[in-house]
């Protein structure tokens, strides 16, 4: 351009520059989000699987499969929160491991049955104060520190527990762990959907949440403006030692027992999970819904391999390659799209 | 004093300690015997670290050693049981090619592709433990049914030492040379360090990914095969979990999970640390149920000594008012 021609032709608006408080709805970004394109991948399974399987569709069958990643789901909503923080927590199952060993021994000591679920969130909480008291006073990366925890809990837990299991557990658990509302509703469903609930409200509408964002996106520049960072950071390594005994009081009520290889593995699903649902390994972008959506396709593409008589072993590679194409997916467009140009 | 302040003659000490005084309690454990066993329990370990501490160095991290060290032992093992000719060194070959082509599957998913390494080894992770299961079809491959020279390799012994410690002996010569003396190594610790200004100084930042993931499959190859001919079998759930055992050697051993930062001798006594804490349980007679426990401990106290002084915060600006300044320590 010649660069002495004057100014371009200002916009028609009265005033000089238009700032947009958000971008215009089109079509093609709304097309082009990760939510978007998981919602669906998730209609193309549901849609290949009930063709291909005569019971899929059977909503006592659906309904019943949703026990397969309900308690998992629940851990993932708060690593959701963590990793969108730049954290992330290993530890989970080695913390759900201890607050079901907690529960077996409170049981084992006689309290009553309500007071059980305390026992595990007051288990799961301290486990969680520790991980984050270690990442946020002596300034350790998250992944390392929640590496030694997840030995240490699950050590804990194999050392109380030896070669035995806890059973016998009140009836209480029971009904929540294979309980149904109105007879079909799985009750572990329900209280997951009731906590997505809860986390989509925290996380995006709420100015703790929005700091949540803002912490991930540059942690240095949140804490200049005003933001208590390792509070928040504490806070959310609590909640997610909160939600694992969550999990684990719901788990243990399912199974019924306490083993010492109990969740075992359970940690890489859940990171899994949540980086399937768009959550950036970086920090700072992702949404509930997008965790939700890869929650439920998950939760198909097992259900369906189950009814298919599959073993769950290929489920794993199912899984894996899921994650690594819709990963790379994006940037091999994009390479290829920038080598047309 | 200041011999005291750098990380490997600290952990040579506690290495070193911690023997003695498991000696001390349990005079067999200073047997020649027992202490030749350390030396060849920790081989695996030893060289897995020594790759895993070149895979952090460059920032990245490879969660999926272990499934990869399934899947090429149980290779090695099924050509062993249902190929009965095939000569030993061919195997061997085969179990170091496929370790290195899951390598290089991870190292231009992160070079190329540039997708980040937890997340892309976390995938392949899960698909190589699959493929373990596919390709054997959840059948165990047992000693009777792999050559009897396939078994007796890793123990056999060559001027007095089994061939497992000459071979780790081998890799930390060459892991040595490589991180210290060459361009690629030293090209590690700079794109660690700043990835961005590797590239701006001409570093082939892609090429050398590619290279560390390759080198650290290749190797998880190589103990695929050991392992499962040490161990004398093969099944889908070998090696489980091994993954954070290999990277919590390299973060005692003083590897920054922050990139650019870790030595080979580092890696290696952290093995060491790790597989004497393992050995000494059964001496001492405590439960081996007590062993996750106490490696936990261990990971958590040396990450808690090497960040001494590491752990600086964001830069102060303006003073802070009164007794703010130096906060409380409560409830550590």
């Amino acid at each position: 351009m010649n660069p002495t021609t004057t100014m371009p032709p200002e916009p028609k608006s009265s005033s000089r520059y238009t700032i947009l408080d958000r971008e215009t709805p089109r079509l093609r970004t709304l097309l082009g989000r990760w939510e978007s394109l998981l919602a669906m991948l998730f209609i193309v399974v549901f849609v290949a699987n009930s063709i291909a399987l005569p019971h899929f569709l059977d909503l006592y069958n659906l309904l019943d499969g949703t026990q397969n990643f309900s308690e998992k789901a629940l851990i993932a909503l708060p690593m959701a929160l963590l990793i969108i923080c730049r954290e992330i927590d290993i530890s989970v199952a080695g913390t759900l491991a201890l607050s079901s060993v907690a529960m077996g021994l409170a049981k084992g000591a006689g309290f009553p049955a309500e007071s059980l679920p305390l026992v595990a969130l007051a288990t799961g909480t301290a486990c969680g104060f520790l991980n984050g008291v270690l990442v946020t006073r002596f300034a350790l990366p998250s992944i390392v520190v929640t590496i030694g925890t997840v030995s240490l809990y699950r050590g804990l837990a194999s050392v109380v527990l030896g070669d035995k299991a806890f059973t016998g557990y009140p009836q209480l658990m029971a009904d929540w762990g294979q309980g149904y509302f109105f007879g079909i509703v799985p009750r572990e469903f329900v209280v997951l959907l009731v906590c997505a609930a809860l986390f989509a409200v925290l996380l995006h509408t709420t100015s703790w949440g929005r700091r949540i964002y803002a912490i991930g996106n540059n942690p240095e520049a949140a804490r200049f403006s005003g933001i208590a960072v390792d509070r928040y950071r504490l806070a959310l390594f609590m909640l997610t030692g909160a939600m694992a005994s969550l999990a684990a009081f719901l788990l243990t009520g399912r199974i019924g027992s306490t083993r010492p290889n109990i969740a075992t593995g359970w940690e890489l699903e859940v990171i899994t999970m949540v980086i399937l649902g768009g959550v950036s390994i970086a920090g700072g972008a992702g949404t509930i819904a997008g965790v939700m959506l890869a929650v439920l396709t998950m939760g198909t593409v097992t259900y369906g391999l189950s009814l298919a008589n599959i073993p769950g072993i290929y489920m794993t590679i199912v899984v894996g390659v899921l994650l690594l194409v819709t990963i790379a997916l994006p940037k091999l467009l994009r390479m290829r799209r920038a080598r047309g140009a | 004093m200041n011999i005291l302040k750098q990380r490997e003659p600290l952990l040579a000490a506690m290495v070193v300690l911690l023997v003695v005084a498991v000696g001390l309690r349990e005079p067999a454990f200073l047997s020649a015997g027992s202490l030749a066993n350390l030396v060849t329990d920790s081989t695996l370990l030893v060289m897995l670290a020594l790759t895993q501490m070149l895979v952090i160095v460059t920032r990245g991290v490879d969660l999926s050693v272990a499934s990869n060290l399934a899947l090429s032992g149980m290779v090695a093992a099924m050509l062993g049981a249902h190929v009965p000719g095939l000569p030993l060194p061919l195997i061997v070959l085969a179990a170091v090619a496929v370790g290195l082509a899951l390598g290089l599957i991870n190292g231009w998913l992160i070079g190329y592709l540039e997708l980040p390494p937890i997340v892309v080894t976390l995938g392949t992770m899960s698909v190589y433990r699959g493929a373990v299961f596919v390709l054997s079809g959840g059948a165990w491959v047992s000693a009777h049914q792999m050559p009897a020279s396939f078994v007796a390799f890793p123990l056999d012994r060559l001027l007095g030492l089994p061939h497992l410690v000459w071979i780790a002996a081998a890799t930390l010569a060459l892991m040595a040379w490589i991180a210290r003396s060459t361009r690629f190594g030293r090209d590690l610790y700079a794109i660690g360090n700043a990835p961005q200004c590797a590239g701006y100084i001409g570093i082939p930042s892609r090429k050398r990914l590619l290279g560390t993931y390759a080198l650290s499959g290749a190797v998880a190859g190589l103990c695929g095969y050991l392992w499962v001919a040490r161990y004398a079998v093969a099944y889908t759930e070998i090696a489980y979990g091994f993954e954070f055992t290999v990277i919590a050697a390299c973060v005692i051993g003083g590897v920054s999970i922050g990139g650019g930062v870790g030595t080979v001798l580092g890696a290696t006594l952290g093995a060491l640390f790790l597989t004497v804490i393992g050995n000494a349980l059964p001496v001492l007679q405590v439960s081996p149920f007590w062993q996750s426990a106490l490696t936990g401990l261990v990971i958590l106290v040396a990450v808690l000594i090497n960040a001494r002084g590491a752990g600086r915060r964001s830069r102060q600006i303006l003073p802070l008012h009164g007794t703010d300044a130096q906060p409380k320590r409560s409830a550590a």
